[in-house]
């Protein structure tokens, strides 16, 4: 039988590369890193963490904090978000983007004060810190964290499990943060992720991300969780990947990420690709990003081509892959907008072999975000 | 009877003029969950080397070749029905097909059980 392998060389290794060998961890190259895909098994991993609380390492991703005279103004001529307004410790979904409204990455950016944490994802971390180096003005500072690693704890008993170690945090609201004390070490936790389930992401010095890990897997409902459940979940939660869902050749509109363009930044414009974008707004997009069931059990994977009734090829698919939680085959990608309507019934092509497909709503599986006061 | 596999993991049982064909627990281990498997159906025939069967997993699919020329007497409906089987008994009831050999020749050139597990053991 045939299989892939990755060259695996000049690949670094993160803080806690020797913690997740030691816990059975299989590293594989991802994002230049050598990371966990899995310890026990994908679709165990996966359905613990939707039942319980599994931790994921994501030290790959750019921890990036940006500060100087005017830092907010400044990052609203890179971005369609209210930065000039935006809450103090709340947590904003943001997207870097071309001249043309192609988007660069996907991020999530935090006040604090005057300044901003922004978390971008790790293939992209170099360009996109380029790229806002180049179009920041001088006084604006890009400072990269590379001494801070970035742990996930997500699902349902994931604020049970880390009140146990981090007293306080389950006090937060769903995408609210804020700065933790544990064993002296200065932490920065916000209550967010890419599961589709409750949960937080925790900035913690490189020197105590061992340590901390240690903690919280102490519990006995929190596991580790490698990168291959990371990437079933958010399919699931019908969550976009950079690289694969989204690239320069998406715009936010045609993404379906429009709750990223701030209403006021969508009067003012001023950001890059403003006219593409606010045509797009105005107009509907060419593509749309959707979601698809498909037919029988076989996987249809990033690629697939999608098919019309007369065989015309009018989109391709972006991500897809076997739901655990579904127990069938799930996948996203981009149609022609008159294709994307719920329901439209589609073929997918993928090597040679014809798939049945419907158009249907995301995310796949319920969101279950905390919301504070409710039962 | 006796015990084959290749280079590319799958292993053959032989018997007389038949044998059976299935991928090596050393392969259900690298692919890890498996979720979907296609199998041939009788009566095809199927060359030295060349793809036989589908094995998919959670992060990728791959095919299995078919280690000797032949046709196909009997694909295993049961891993169709339940792909996890393949994990858990490979080298047993996770067979993928059954195959008529057109030459026993061809077999030889096959690493034996433990030539493989030895091969195994420096990739």
């Amino acid at each position: 039988m045939s299989s892939e392998t990755d060259a695996a060389d000049t690949l670094d290794r993160l803080p806690l590369d020797s913690w997740h060998r030691e816990r059975g961890g299989r590293m594989v190259p991802f994002a230049g890193y050598e990371m966990p895909v899995q310890y026990e098994g994908i679709i165990a991993e996966h359905l613990w963490t939707r039942k319980n609380a599994g931790l994921f390492d994501v030290s790959h991703m750019g921890q990036l904090f940006i500060h100087g005279r005017g830092a907010d103004t400044a990052l609203e001529h890179l971005m369609p978000g209210d930065f000039q307004f935006a809450a103090d410790m709340k947590p904003k979904y943001s997207l870097l983007l071309e001249d043309d409204g192609g988007i660069i990455d996907d991020l999530m950016a935090t006040r604090r004060g005057e300044d901003f944490y922004v978390v971008v994802n790790g293939a992209t971390k170099y360009g996109d810190i380029d790229y806002m180096q180049r179009r920041l003005p001088e006084g604006v500072i890009i400072d990269h964290m590379k001494q801070q690693a970035l742990l996930a704890l997500q699902g349902p008993r994931a604020a049970e499990v880390l009140e146990s170690t981090v007293p306080g945090v389950s006090e937060l609201s769903f995408m609210q943060a804020g700065p933790f004390r544990w064993q002296n070490q200065n932490l920065w936790i916000s209550r967010s992720g890419y599961t589709g389930e409750d949960g937080f992401e925790i900035s913690v010095p490189a020197i105590a991300a061992t340590a901390l890990a240690d903690a919280v897997v102490a519990h006995e409902l929190a596991k580790p969780i490698g990168l291959g459940a990371r990437d079933s979940l958010r399919l699931e939660a019908g969550l976009p990947l950079y690289g694969h869902d989204l690239d320069t050749r998406t715009t936010p509109v045609m993404a379906g990420l429009t709750f990223a363009i701030n209403k006021r930044r969508r009067a003012e414009g001023g950001f890059p690709g403003a006219i593409r974008i606010i045509a797009e707004l105005d107009n509907g997009p060419v593509e749309k990003r959707v979601g698809f069931e498909v037919e029988g059990r076989q996987p249809v994977r990033e690629g697939a081509l999608v098919l019309d009734r007369e065989g015309t090829e009018i989109g391709k698919v972006t991500s897809g892959g076997f739901s655990p939680s579904l127990q069938r085959p799930i996948a996203m990608g981009y149609v022609a907008a008159p294709f994307a309507s719920l329901g439209s019934e589609l073929k997918l092509e993928q090597r040679g072999k014809l798939f049945d497909a419907r158009v249907v709503a995301m995310p796949f599986v319920p969101h279950r975000y905390y919301r504070k006061g409710a039962a | 009877m006796s015990l084959y596999f290749t280079k590319d993991h799958e292993w053959i049982r032989v018997d007389g003029d038949t044998a059976t064909v299935g991928i090596s627990n050393h392969a259900q281990e690298q692919l890890g969950d498996i979720v979907f498997v296609e199998i041939p159906e009788a009566g095809r025939r199927v060359g030295k080397g060349q793809e036989a069967a589908v094995v998919e997993s959670v992060k990728a699919a791959s095919d299995v070749y078919s280690p000797v020329s032949g046709e196909v007497v009997e694909g295993n409906q049961a891993i169709a029905d339940d792909p996890a089987l393949v994990n858990s008994d490979p080298e047993g009831q996770g067979w993928f097909f059954k195959l008529k050999l057109d030459d026993v020749g061809e077999l030889e050139g096959l690493l034996d059980q433990g030539a493989y597990r030895e091969w195994v053991d420096t990739l």
